[in-house]
């Protein structure tokens, strides 16, 4: 019998972080100009979710990746192409909008429905991994609702490290205030962990790994099921980019002595 | 208006935190019937010291296992609490404990949560709140119907509720908890110490990626960086943050800043801190990197090109100069005014 983790990853697509965003009024929600055309990736925090999964699933034998995303397919296998290539694992797509003004509780919804769906879960084994925020809600909501309708009671936010101990007592280091770390420890799973970074860097491209993950890729986002997600209930106002622009006062040509003590008189100032 | 419900957790000591006071302070601006709910280990010291506030109720789930923050206790205790006060709208301060729990309570309770809320008011004659999108590239008002509302309000964001203590009487709420399997074992600072982003700094020193680079002489000067880098930290007390280019860097294992994890990074994929003033030394980039400064008030920035996107219109001045040149001499005029204060 295998005793292996069963981890799965929420994740979903974001704009590139390098692109520049501006929201439009949508027929319902509001909505990015020209949201379809932008590039799009794998939500950073997210991302490092997956990877560590991965690394996870690597030094525990039997262990099963899934990664359960919930976008426009399209965009979806545009970031698969990409993503299959990082790590080892099973895609659960569903079709829906990945936009940040949907609704935290209806993506968590579709979330936890489609781990439902998945054959075989064993909740002894089960950890579920997402980013602890996203980059475009960025309400770190949606992970705990998640595991709230999955009845996962031992969640924690703001991860940076998983050990597990010999035993399989996991001891997780969450990040708190101050810059410091929480650290708990969880007699072992079902528990449900929001990433922060981490500590493990972005894997390298591995094609071969990307070609095995593809294969099963594809069907997956063809049998994605559509979920309707919005915001019910929902009034946006008004959403706007800051406009505020500094009249910025260009020093140069000063010796870096006058310019120091205008820092410091600027840094003592109440 | 509304039935209002500002929950909060104790501090280590028993009274309420600034993140907690804030929240109240935003809460009762609102009017109408406020309770107050409190998590802690013993709260009736907090309860007192809001006694003052305007509220009518003060409910209190306590005891030893809530002294820890954990998300199978506290939800529990905020469930309870939420179902006791009938609250219609649950506000409550963005800390990391209420973060990790108060979505999942919303669920339970068939509500919906909005988080990091930077300002509640009432808009066109319904409670609206604002908050940020795609990593505060975007700032969006809006309200909802549906009730029970969470509202996670970020700390820096309003003023902290001052007034006497008073005596409070506090009204004892049971929550069941299911088996506790997670245990809290402590607090672990991280290996970079004082030199993180901490919110109650005057200062954020924002460290781009250029101390790394090649200087003048054509030569890195790493070790110069980080004497100068920890000078300044120690000289001012400000917190440190790094654009991400510097974190990425050290997370691939290059020779970069020692001090520098994760935790400095600000910006699109790091946090956003508030503090009043920033200092930027070697940063570069746009929009997503700049939003990492997004929230201090006072901005200046020593950069070797006057038009980078870090500095032109978003700092409110850019010193042309060689920030090795520059940070050394403010080490020293700092270092001098601490021996002519005697302090």
């Amino acid at each position: 019998m295998s005793t292996g983790y069963q981890i799965i990853v929420c994740g979903s697509v974001v704009p590139d972080p390098l692109q520049t965003l501006e929201p439009v009024a949508g027929t319902g929600l509001p909505a990015l100009k020209n949201e379809m055309m932008l590039p799009a990736v794998l939500d950073p925090w997210a991302s490092h979710a997956l990877y560590e999964a991965a690394h996870l699933a690597q030094a525990k034998p039997g262990s099963k990746v899934w990664l359960v995303s919930l976008g426009p397919k399209a965009k979806l296998q545009q970031v698969m192409m990409t993503v299959a290539q990082k790590a080892p694992f099973e895609l659960v797509a569903v079709d829906g909008p990945a936009g940040g003004f949907v609704d935290a509780h209806e993506t968590a919804a579709a979330l936890a429905g489609a781990i439902q769906a998945i054959a075989g879960l064993d909740r002894g084994r089960l950890l579920v991994f997402g980013g602890w925020e996203s980059a475009s809600r960025g309400a770190g909501a949606t992970l705990q609702i998640v595991g709230e309708r999955l009845g996962i009671v031992d969640q924690f936010q703001g991860v940076d490290q998983l050990t597990v101990a010999d035993d399989g007592e996991l001891e997780i280091l969450e990040r708190i205030e101050g810059g410091q770390h929480q650290v708990s420890r969880c007699v072992g799973p079902p528990a449900l962990l929001g990433w922060a970074t981490g500590h493990l860097p972005e894997p390298r491209n591995n094609p071969q790994i990307g070609m095995t993950n593809m294969r099963a890729i594809m069907p997956a986002l063809q049998k994605a099921r559509p979920a309707k997600v919005a915001a019910e209930g929902v009034v946006y106002h008004r959403v706007t980019l800051p406009r505020q622009q500094r009249e910025t006062q260009v020093v140069k040509d000063r010796p870096a002595g006058e310019i120091a003590r205008e820092i410091v008189d600027w840094i003592v100032q109440g | 208006m509304e039935r209002l419900l500002v929950l909060a957790h104790t501090e280590g000591d028993g009274t309420l935190g600034r993140p907690a006071l804030e929240a109240l302070n935003a809460a009762a601006a609102l009017g109408g019937d406020l309770t107050i709910g409190l998590v802690g280990e013993e709260a009736q010291a907090a309860a007192n010291q809001a006694a003052r506030s305007g509220a009518v109720r003060f409910l209190a789930a306590q005891g030893p296992e809530f002294a820890q923050p954990r998300y199978v206790t506290d939800a529990a205790a905020a469930e309870a609490l939420c179902r006791a006060a009938q609250a219609q709208v649950v506000i409550a301060p963005g800390t990391a404990r209420w973060a990790r729990v108060l979505p999942g309570v919303s669920a339970r309770l068939d509500g919906r949560v909005d988080t990091h809320v930077t300002a509640i008011a009432v808009e066109a004659g319904a409670l609206a709140v604002t908050r940020w999108y795609y990593r505060q590239r975007m700032e969006a008002v809006l309200s909802r119907s549906r009730r029970p509302w969470f509202i996670l309000v970020d700390a820096g964001v309003a003023a902290p509720w001052q007034g006497e203590a008073g005596a409070a009487r506090v009204e004892s709420v049971d929550a069941a908890i299911p088996e506790i399997r997670t245990t809290v074992s402590g607090v672990r600072a991280p290996r970079s110490g004082e030199q993180t982003i901490r919110p109650d700094a005057d200062l954020l020193f924002v460290a781009g990626a250029g101390w790394t680079k090649k200087q003048a002489d054509g030569q890195t000067h790493l070790p110069e960086a980080e004497k100068l880098i920890a000078g300044f930290l120690a000289a001012t007390g400000a917190s440190l943050g790094s654009s991400k280019s510097l974190v990425d860097l050290a997370g691939e294992g290059q020779a970069v800043l020692s001090f520098m994890t994760h935790l400095n990074q600000v910006g699109q994929t790091g946090s956003t801190p508030r503090h009043p003033k920033g200092l930027a030394a070697c940063c570069h980039g746009e929009e997503p990197h700049v939003v990492g400064w997004r929230f201090i008030n006072q901005r200046r920035a020593i950069n070797l090109d006057p038009n980078c996107g870090w500095a032109r219109g978003k700092a409110d001045v850019v010193y042309v100069a060689d920030a090795f040149e520059v940070i050394a001499r403010v080490n020293a005029l700092l270092e001098e005014r601490k021996a002519t204060s005697g302090s």
